[in-house]
């Protein structure tokens, strides 16, 4: 009982800082609205695809592109604990670890799923129009972000300062991004590039959100979820277990 | 005992930072471990805390063993630590609910307790604002004040005092004072702080280089000295020997320019000692202090530095000088 109300203590905490950090919410709406507006519109004025047009096609892609940069990102905050101590003063709480990971993941996940829901909004404009399907969405931004985040919070816990930080996860970002069909469709791929992109769990999510938006995938649903939940739980499970090693 | 600390040691490559401590603390006592920086204070404490493991030792606290029991000894201690642990984006009282809820707090005692400890560090009127707003010596007491609300039996308080100005390290002293007489809580404080050792604790620990140099009430620990210190100061060489043939000088510390001399009735014997020595450039004659204490036990001077926990990069590197000789 006592670790409940701790993990909720760590989530609220962690929405607060969230809530009150005005320039961080608006700074990562920028990017997305960039890739949407500026990318989208430029490339999309020079080639069609198949049914779509360009901006509709990336629109999904970079919904997930925003929850998995804003998801790696939110394990910066980790080591931003460590360098104010705060991270001390959770660490002698009497929870354990594991709950401490969970406080803090699922904060992250609240983070991003707010990011990604204010990108959702914009769905009209692209001709998307709003019904059952939400509620599905939610469970797969939901499973991925918890992925996503995981790997954020892992990267932090192993690193002293933010500069490494930064550093490490644009190694891992881009490639994420650009591997994942976000921003071109799969199916023409050059067999070696196909392969990589494969084996890229960020691939199932832009699926999985393309799917269930515009009603096309390449791998079908149920395929995109079951890889999402293996990837998240692995990760989840490696997430916890650093999180017990971690020094302060 | 409520603390009973059993060859405590921690390493650290070939550095010992804590050697071999030992250590039992009663319930209800203000026990203070004094040292210059880097003298193994904050790492005992860490240890103490389940936040550093042991290289070898270990520690009952509360009942619980520090290794096999970290989760039931973390529930029994508050913890204040040296640099400044809460969360400057939330406000006080935001800090505090936080805690509580951490350290499991029943939901029905948490916002009395909160008040409480708002009270009692005097920051009722400032709960609502972001701590980045308070200043150093409201921040330490909203942690004073944190580390109480979970009712812990033992508060540990590592350099509460450091960095604040004299007006609020004597509003940290008299809270601390108010909290021991209202709670009953046994308080282990870091210092490196003379006169906050011996205005604070019951009992002294002297630490230097990670071991124990002496324990006892900071009275016992003066008058264990045996005697008043006459400090002189003078150029050159004296031959300080014939001084040890009197019997009522019991222990002679020679400096560049002087010397400390420690003299059962000092008052009476000033005079005998100046013939034998000849003519100095000043006589300074006292009870003795801590400070001396800390000469008595260690050869060494006692010297503190208030800057930074660490010691500055200067300190460092002559610290280093000094044992690498």
């Amino acid at each position: 009982m006592s670790e409940l109300s701790g993990l909720l203590a760590i989530w609220e905490r962690e929405f607060r800082v969230f809530l009150r950090e005005k320039s961080r919410i608006f700074a990562s709406l920028l990017s997305p609205l960039m890739w949407l507006f500026i990318f989208g519109g430029g490339v999309g004025s020079a080639l069609s695809t198949s049914s779509f047009n360009y901006q509709t096609f990336i629109y999904p892609g970079i919904i997930v592109m925003s929850c998995l940069f804003t998801s790696i990102f939110y394990g910066a905050y980790v080591i931003w604990d460590k360098r104010l101590d705060f991270l001390k003063e959770v660490i002698v709480s009497p929870l354990s670890r594991t709950t401490i990971f969970f406080g803090k993941a699922l904060g992250g996940v609240t983070d991003a799923i707010i990011q990604a829901s204010v990108l959702v909004l914009l769905g009209p404009i692209f001709g998307v129009h709003y019904g059952w399907f939400l509620i599905p969405l939610y469970a797969v931004l939901f499973i991925m972000i918890t992925g996503l985040v995981s790997i954020g919070l892992i990267i932090g816990s192993l690193m002293e300062s933010p500069e490494g930080f930064g550093l490490i996860t644009s190694l891992i970002n881009f490639p994420l991004f650009f591997l994942s069909g976000a921003l071109f469709p799969l199916d023409n791929l050059p067999s070696w590039l196909k392969g990589i992109t494969l084996m890229n769990p960020v691939t199932y999510g832009v699926d999985a959100v393309r799917s269930l938006m515009l009603g096309t995938s390449t791998f079908g649903l149920f395929k995109d979820v079951l890889v999402l939940i293996a990837f998240a739980v692995i990760i989840v499970v490696i997430g916890a277990w650093t999180f017990s090693k971690m020094k302060v | 005992m409520l603390i009973e600390i059993k060859s405590l040691t921690k390493k650290y490559n070939s550095f010992v930072a804590a050697d071999h401590i030992n250590l039992s603390i009663k319930s209800g006592e203000i026990f203070g471990l004094l040292g210059p920086n880097g003298a193994g204070k904050t790492t005992t404490l860490m240890m103490l805390s389940t936040l550093l493991k042991p290289t070898t030792g270990t520690a009952i606290v509360n009942g619980f063993d520090i290794i096999k029991e970290p989760s039931q000894v973390r529930k029994s201690i508050g913890m204040v630590f040296q640099e400044p642990s809460s969360d400057e984006l939330l406000t006080g009282y935001e800090n505090l609910k936080l805690h509580t809820m951490m350290f499991g707090v029943p939901a029905n005692l948490r916002e009395q307790r909160i008040k409480e400890g708002l009270e009692l560090v005097g920051l009722t009127a400032e709960k609502n604002q972001l701590v980045k707003k308070y200043s150093g010596g409201m921040r330490r007491r909203l942690e004073l004040a944190r580390g109480l609300s979970h009712h812990p039996k033992i508060i540990f308080l590592d350099e509460p005092t450091l960095g604040l100005d004299p007006n609020a390290r004597e509003q940290i002293w008299a809270y601390i004072k108010k909290l021991v007489k209202k709670e009953n809580v046994t308080i282990i404080i870091t210092t490196h702080y003379m006169d906050e050792a011996d205005r604070l604790c019951d009992r002294i620990a002297i630490i230097d280089r990670g071991k124990i140099v002496a324990i006892d009430s900071p009275e016992n620990l003066k008058r264990k000295i045996g005697g008043d210190i006459i400090q002189l100061k003078f150029k050159g060489e004296r031959n300080l020997n014939s001084l040890k043939k009197l019997k009522f000088v019991k222990k002679i510390d020679k400096f560049e320019n002087g010397a400390a001399l420690t003299v059962s009735d000092a008052s009476k014997h000033l005079q005998e000692i100046l013939k034998v020595i000849g003519t100095v450039e000043s006589v300074e004659m006292r009870t003795p202090t801590l400070n001396d204490v800390f000469l008595h036990y260690t050869g060494k001077e006692y010297h503190q530095n208030g800057e930074s926990p660490e010691g500055g990069f200067f300190e460092k590197a002559m610290t280093y000088r000094a044992r690498s000789k």
